[in-house]
């Protein structure tokens, strides 16, 4: 089993912490080695710029969508109206 | 021989968040966009004999939605563009009084940042629409609706785990998307 780093990490484990940085998760710690990483690694300074800028663009669009239960309204309305036409 | 077909079992799993996400940036009121959008399945249903196949169902259900939201705005014979008025409560110095002032939408942007953020929507939603069912759920309940991973993991019954791992696909997916629509 390969040993786990205590201060340097994969690629794939940036990836993640970089993912839940994007919604406040990522510990300060965390994020340490994610920054530590993103010195060196120029595919975790890529994906971490494209991510951010994904963040960025969705924050400024202000997207808005119906929750689940608004949905399931929509759904048994638009299936009741379905069986009246029927 | 159509180039499309009609499905209204498959409409609210498409095209509701595309639909409701152009009716409130349009309208500005999340119950009036919820109404626009049912009436506009509504109205698809009772017209669907019509449909010939040559438009995308999405793009006939938004000219649809348009009507239905130029209706919308004839009815109310269109306040846009008036002063918003706001009534505050002031607890300090003049305590129990209400006052009343005309003031500045803080939220005030040029047509043109409307029309660009509307764009920018549109190109957002068609991105989402690309991705596959379970990912678009997911990533939509974690980055549109703001869910806790905990809540989200309750609803859809998925450990914390997968909910990152369908995330970072779905975000990887969203990206190169959006790079290749937008950026």
């Amino acid at each position: 089993m390969k040993h786990k780093s205590f201060l340097f990490i994969s690629c794939d484990e940036a990836k993640h912490i970089c993912d839940k940085a994007q919604y406040h998760e990522a510990t300060s710690w965390e994020t340490f080695k994610l920054k530590l990483r993103y010195v060196w690694c120029r595919i975790t300074r890529a994906y971490v710029n494209k991510n951010i800028k994904l963040t960025e663009t969705i924050k400024k669009a202000n997207v808005s969508c119906l929750n689940q239960s608004e949905k399931q309204v929509l759904r048994k309305n638009l299936q009741n109206e379905l069986k009246n036409q029927q | 021989m159509p180039k499309h077909t009609i499905n209204p079992n498959q409409w609210i799993d498409l095209y509701s968040d595309y639909l409701f996400n152009f009716t409130i940036s349009r309208v500005n009121d999340r119950e009036k966009a919820k109404d626009l959008v049912q009436d506009t399945f509504f109205a698809g249903l009772k017209s669907m004999k019509n449909f010939k196949g040559e438009a995308s169902e999405r793009t006939w259900l938004i000219s649809i939605l348009k009507r239905k939201i130029i209706d919308h705005y004839r009815k109310i014979n269109s306040n846009k563009g008036k002063a918003e008025v706001r009534v505050e409560f002031n607890t300090e110095d003049d305590e129990g009084s209400w006052l009343e002032k005309r003031v500045a939408d803080t939220d005030y942007r040029t047509a043109e940042d409307e029309i660009v953020n509307n764009e920018l929507g549109d190109a957002i939603y068609d991105c989402l629409s690309k991705l596959p069912e379970k990912q678009a759920t997911v990533f939509r309940m974690k980055t549109i609706e703001g869910l806790e991973t905990e809540t989200i993991c309750n609803d859809l019954n998925i450990t914390a785990s997968n909910l990152w791992v369908i995330i970072h696909r779905a975000r990887t997916s969203m990206a190169a998307c959006m790079e290749k629509n937008w950026f």
